[in-house]
């Protein structure tokens, strides 16, 4: 039975007062940009076949959009400038201290810029949301591992990987990706305060960026933006090329197998979309709650969401 | 035995990490970008008293520590082992080790009602109670005023454990005393 404090948010008024502001501020940001809001639905046929990423189903048979990428870019092939949205996101299983299935999302996509170029622009919405001009690093994932634990990413062994991590306290069992994702999520969490852009990871984390040749090695042309240690935007030079976008969602397929996880169909209406040509863009997801969350000093994404679930 | 999934961790939790029992101090869980999912667990060690850190893939289970925290008021020591009895009707006897009982054994009088942890039936910790009543067997005369010591000097209590006490603490006083920090509070009648 429920006591009777359950029905209070576990966020304060005066909290969420400040979180209109600040959207109102993130919206005037791209009014000024000319870029464009959109509204894509969070309730659609397919999900998403990232080995990381679970969707939540609803009985009606529909899945609840993991991020609103898959139906921005049907937009932009269709004819729609750059744009953005703000709306719900919802991920199965993850909930913590910064971590929730629903959250806050903001995604927007600008046609014919850099990756550098968007990177600035996450910067600046940062600095403004922050109210702050913080010191700002760029590190390639490279540079990241050997800064941190004087190791070569590019280089490293199978079992050097096993060894580091096992130093790392990682237990049980786990497959390379995995070990590769604990170490890099180790090194961030020594990261120094400030923006921290992330940038060139290994090729096999290019998710739906391009990839291009960095001193010899293969690496995804994406970045990632850790403020304070906590990760707040990832960003890509968006893949454009259909036939690579599914050979990347059967090697997804290939390790959910592996792991004992159901295959997810790829998205045929992103197929379809790709093969009629989506404009050269880059795109960046900022989870918005946690930027709130920073610009507001609350030390976890409840004292920002008024109702979170916790399952 | 039962174990736990890392959904299912919490602060509290009783674990085995390395065959040796651990409670959970802190769980988070960490999710790099598009990455996988891990929780990130700082344990005590029930045995060592020392903080564990580890992360584990999620989905990944512990086995569970079959340990509990009971009470018990200690009776007497042989010198060599320490025998308690539970709190309630039950009157069950049980002897502890030195190297369990540790620093506890300072504060260790008739009575004294103790959390003891027990693993596998077997005890592994003895906590005093916060504060105990203990009287002082040797002790310099104090002289009024004189602060040459900063105030205080040394004082062997009927336990053995010799804590820095006020310089008007008398042979035969009893104090009261702090037992996590084994500090005195004041005189106690």
């Amino acid at each position: 039975m429920p006591t009777s404090k359950d029905w209070r948010p576990t966020a304060q008024i005066k909290t969420l007062v400040d979180r209109a502001g600040l959207l109102r501020t993130t919206r005037q940001f791209f009014a000024a940009r000319n870029i464009v809001e959109v509204q894509t639905s969070t309730l659609a046929e397919y999900g998403v076949t990232d080995v990381n990423i679970e969707n939540l189903t609803t009985e009606g048979g529909g899945v609840l959009q993991s991020s609103p990428e898959y139906q921005m870019k049907r937009l932009l092939v269709a004819g729609m400038p750059s744009c953005y949205q703000i709306g719900p996101a919802y991920r199965k299983g993850e909930s913590g201290r910064w971590h929730s299935p629903e959250f806050l999302m903001l995604e927007w996509y600008q046609i014919g810029v850099t990756l550098e170029y968007l990177m600035q622009e996450v910067q600046e919405l940062v600095a403004v949301l922050l109210k702050t001009r913080p010191r700002v690093v760029t590190l390639s994932i490279e540079q990241l591992l050997k800064n941190t634990y004087e190791i070569d990413v590019h280089t490293i062994t199978p079992n050097e990987l096993r060894a580091q991590c096992q130093r790392l306290g990682l237990t049980g069992e786990t497959d390379e990706a995995e070990r590769l994702d604990f170490l890099i999520g180790s090194a961030i969490a020594q990261l120094d305060h400030g923006l921290v852009f992330l940038t060139d990871y290994p090729a096999t984390m290019a998710a739906l960026a391009k990839t291009k040749i960095q001193n010899g090695h293969e690496v995804a042309n994406r970045f990632e933006l850790v403020v304070n240690g906590l990760e707040i935007a990832n960003g890509y030079d968006e893949l454009l090329d259909s036939e690579e976008l599914i050979r990347r969602a059967e090697c997804d397929n290939a390790l959910r197998r592996q792991r004992g996880l159901r295959e997810r169909q790829l998205d045929p209406h992103l197929v379809a979309a790709m093969q009629h040509g989506l404009p050269d863009c880059c795109g960046v997801a900022v989870g918005l709650d946690r930027l709130i969350a920073l610009a507001l000093h609350k030390e976890s994404l409840s004292e920002v969401q008024p109702f979170p679930f916790r399952p | 035995m039962a174990s736990y999934a890392t959904n299912e961790f919490r602060p509290g939790l009783k674990v085995l990490l390395e065959n040796e029992p651990c409670t959970m101090l802190e769980t988070e869980f960490v999710k790099p970008g598009k990455g996988q999912a891990f929780t990130r667990v700082k344990f005590r060690n029930l045995l060592s008293g020392r903080v564990w850190e580890r992360t584990l893939r999620s989905g990944e289970t512990m086995e569970a520590a079959d340990v509990m925290e009971r009470d018990y008021d200690f009776l007497y020591t042989d010198g060599d082992r320490w025998h308690f009895m539970t709190t309630d009707e039950t009157y069950e006897q049980i002897e502890v080790t030195i190297e369990v009982v540790g620093e506890a054994k300072n504060f260790l009088i008739p009575q004294a009602r103790c959390q003891i942890t027990i693993w596998n039936d077997r005890p592994i910790s003895v906590v005093p109670p916060n504060f105990v009543d203990v009287v002082v067997d040797q002790t310099d005369p104090g002289l009024r005023g004189d602060t040459a010591q900063g105030g205080t000097k040394p004082a062997t209590l009927e336990t053995g454990a010799v804590i820095q006490v006020p310089l008007f603490v008398e042979i035969g006083d009893s104090l009261r005393v702090d037992t996590r920090t084994g500090e005195y509070v004041s005189r106690s009648r």
